[in-house]
């Protein structure tokens, strides 16, 4: 085969099909390189100077008051009527002449990446979803507000009275990062999750169990649970692993205090390698071994959620969004119930009822917007009674703003949950890595299917994530945090 | 004609060219650019030399990845061309010969429709059908009847030795119709005379296919062979889709594009990703070179 034909004429339907082939085959590699858009336009790290107007006891972050406000609102399991019939309005009324523009989609960082890019953010962004942007980065690169002032403003609705002191300990703490010169708040996290472990109070109540509290009562209830032909513990390992290393590593904070999971998020050296962390897979690996249906690992979350619903799995680790996300699923008398991990032993450090509890779903303000001022009275005004009481009614879940939420008669699931809350009193723990490091939490996920389809033992588990750990800690190119 | 030629010429090409500078050759110098820097998606990029390549040579995925491609390139080209052969050779020239002209086995017209269909399915609609079909449970489509028979399930997606072929077998199900079709275009082309004179020789249909059929399809299977080349460097939408954990069970299903995609959105990992897409450039560079090279051969002209 000729490489250039000599006359036009040489050129066959076949050696025209070859190089067309030839020629499409360069082209492949181009879809995967199409993600490096311009990187141009952002070269300028000096903060633009945002609108300012004059403080006041009515405007204490001082807010231009005609100065325009632009709100992206992920638009996912909570929606954006919150924001366009709630938050905007209170804003709206207390500065009549700004001009609010709402925008929400559910692919964030494809919206807004190359706003960020070329210099120009939004004012308000609720960063959330599957595609949402880096926080870590972000925070690196200087596009967020530090929320100092916010928080130090007085609240709406007590001027006496400091917005962080109208929230639930620990709120401020979750959207602090540190660069390294001190911890500062950059983001807003507004939303009460409670993780535990959950099932149905018909179920339960029409067998006789009761939920356990020590580790053997607990093996002995699968072991009766499964006795009545029922997969006795479910998660979903296509999509879903995150909600059963979140079980481990709480049953771990439980078994050895909060600090394991401090380390974790630290990247201290041997935080994975722990001995609470060894003995919480240990103890999960049984159940995996014993109790999982093997076919779990290839559905999707939903799935297995839908068999809960069915009757078919007794207990199911996830947050307390669960009940909202399944109810078209439910029966009407299913009634979820939150319980938490089990002793292990009598030595654990944490008493029974300990749990994870967070602010979830992040908001932040542009530092290099035009009106990052306008951005924060935003965030004062969702974080007024009349916000969150509007955000708790209109998507039913609670806010970071205790008073919000008080009096609302929540479904049985969630009243669960914050009764579990309440009950857990100073025993709530947290943890960030899945945040602060992406990669982590994807090895995490992975090796946790590892562990519970029993593929590979808790050592090598524990081995496996420190070692991931450690070389996330040598990579430069990785912002790291500390808490 | 000489005269105006080159203003001519140009004025036809001065358009794509100059779609293809930017949007091709671009980007593709951008990437090059981006791969030796640090570049996280926001701020200006640091520029880090080939330090994003040498840990490129440390990473275990990408090296499974690699791998992969490796298993694809073999399968994928060589199941995919037997099964279409085979079906095109059934369709053309496998029934009985009516007046002296080789016809299909019967009902060839129906076949080659059914068979031309899943190409018409988008590639994501393809997957979630296999979605259900390898639903590791009684409602999967092959677990539901595995079941009903008492037998155990498959978990083919889940076991880790049999994930990448389950994966396979989608991709070369949603590839065969296409190349039916091609391969029947060029069956048809070949003149109905050579077969006549080989049966008055006492050929069988095994000597026909081997003897005749193959070596004046020998061009066409040579484009065969490329295209799904480049089939097999991507598999994206498939893996993305189908596989558990996004390419899972602990990467025995990933492809060079998954990892590309998760360095780049879910890691932010601009610069680390490009390093990929360069490498992946190479590859299918190499393998445009070689494959051309190898499969270089007289063909037969009639």
């Amino acid at each position: 085969m000729s490489v250039t034909p000599d006359r036009p004429s040489d050129l066959t339907r076949r050696t025209l099909l070859g190089r067309t082939a030839a020629a499409g085959l360069l082209v492949t590699p181009a879809a995967g390189l199409l993600s490096a858009c311009a990187t141009s336009g952002s070269d300028d790290t000096g903060k633009k100077d945002g609108a300012e107007g004059t403080k006041s006891d009515q405007n204490p972050l001082g807010v231009k008051e005609d100065a325009a406000l632009e709100v992206i609102i992920f638009n996912g399991g909570y929606g954006e009527k919150y924001a366009t019939d709630v938050h905007e309005p209170l804003y709206k009324k207390e500065f009549p002449k700004a001009e609010i523009k709402h925008q929400s989609t559910q692919a964030i960082s494809t919206v807004l990446q190359p706003r960020f890019a070329a210099g120009n953010p939004p004012e308000f962004v609720n960063n959330s979803g599957e595609k949402l942007m880096d926080f870590g980065a972000l925070v690196k690169d200087g596009q967020l507000q530090d929320l100092t002032e916010l928080w130090d403003a007085p609240s709406v609705d007590d001027p006496s009275k400091k917005v962080r002191d109208t929230v639930v300990p620990g709120t401020v703490e979750q959207g602090m990062y540190d660069t390294g010169d001190g911890a500062k708040p950059y983001v807003l996290y507004y939303v009460s999750t409670v993780y535990g472990l959950w099932y149905s109070g018909k179920l339960f109540q029409s067998n006789g169990w009761q939920p356990a509290k020590t580790w053997d009562e607990f093996m002995g209830l699968l072991d009766k649970i499964k006795g009545k032909g029922i997969t006795p513990y479910g998660y979903a390992g296509a999509n879903a692993a995150y909600y059963q290393w979140n079980v481990i590593l709480t049953h771990a904070a439980k078994i050895g205090g909060a600090d394991v999971l401090k380390n974790i998020d630290n990247l201290t050296p041997g935080a994975w390698t722990a001995d609470p962390v060894l003995k919480a897979a240990t103890a999960w690996a049984e159940v995996g071994a014993k109790y999982l249906d093997k076919s779990f690992e290839g559905l999707k979350h939903t799935d297995v959620q839908l068999q809960q619903d069915q009757y078919k799995v007794g207990f199911y680790p996830s947050g307390d969004w669960l009940e909202n996300e399944q109810k078209q699923n439910t029966p009407p008398d299913f009634q979820y119930q939150l319980t938490t991990m089990p002793d292990l032993t009598s030595a654990d450090a944490m008493p029974f009822g300990a749990l994870r509890a967070a602010a979830g779903e992040g908001y932040f303000v542009s530092a290099r917007s035009n009106n990052p001022r306008g951005g924060m009275e935003y965030m004062r005004q969702m974080l007024s009674t009349a916000g969150a009481k509007g955000f708790t009614e209109t998507v039913k879940a609670a806010t970071v703003v205790p008073a919000g939420s008080e009096g609302y008669a929540f479904p049985p699931g969630v009243a669960s949950s914050q009764a579990a809350l309440k009950a857990a009193g100073a025993n709530v723990v947290n943890l960030m890595f899945d945040n602060w490091y992406k990669e982590l939490d994807t090895e995490c996920r992975t090796a946790t299917n590892e562990l519970m389809f029993g593929r590979v033992k808790a050592e090598q588990f524990c081995e496996r994530m420190q070692k991931r750990a450690d070389a996330l800690t040598k990579d430069d190119s990785v912002a790291k945090f500390q808490r | 004609m000489r005269h105006g030629k080159y203003p001519f010429v140009v004025g036809f090409l001065a358009a794509p060219v100059t779609l293809y500078a930017v949007f091709v050759i671009a980007p593709y110098a951008q990437a090059f650019q981006i791969s030796m820097t640090d570049w996280r998606g926001f701020s200006a990029p640091n520029y880090i030399g080939f330090e994003n390549f040498r840990r490129l040579f440390h990473d275990h995925r990408f090296w499974q990845a690699i791998e992969h491609h490796g298993i694809l390139l073999l399968a994928l080209p060589l199941i995919t061309i037997a099964i279409a052969l085979f079906f095109a050779f059934l369709l053309n020239v496998g029934g009985r010969s009516r007046g002296g002209q080789r016809r299909g086995v019967w009902g060839s017209n129906f076949y080659r429709v059914v068979f031309f269909f899943p190409q018409v399915l988008a590639v994501a609609i393809v997957a979630v059908l296999f979605q259900t079909v390898y639903r590791p449970n009684s409602s999967g489509l092959i677990n539901g009847v595995l079941m009903k028979l008492g037998l155990d399930p498959v978990l083919f997606l889940v076991r880790p030795s049999l994930a990448l072929w389950s994966i396979i077998a989608v991709l070369v199900w949603q590839a065969v119709g296409f190349y039916v079709v091609l391969f029947s275009a060029g069956m048809s082309a070949i003149p109905p005379d050579i077969y006549e004179a080989a049966e008055m020789d006492g050929a069988t249909r095994v000597t026909l296919f081997f003897r005749v059929t193959l070596p004046l399809l020998w061009d066409t299977l040579q484009v065969a062979w490329v295209y799904l080349g480049i089939a097999a460097f991507d598999a994206f939408a498939i893996v993305s889709v189908l596989s558990v954990d996004n390419g899972g069970p602990d990467g025995a299903t990933t492809v060079l594009a998954l990892e590309i995609y998760r360095n780049a959105f879910v890691y932010s990992k601009y610069g680390y990703a490009s390093a990929m897409g360069v490498a992946l450039f190479f590859l299918t560079l190499t393998f445009a070179a070689l494959t051309l090279r190898l499969s270089r051969r007289e063909s037969v002209e009639y």
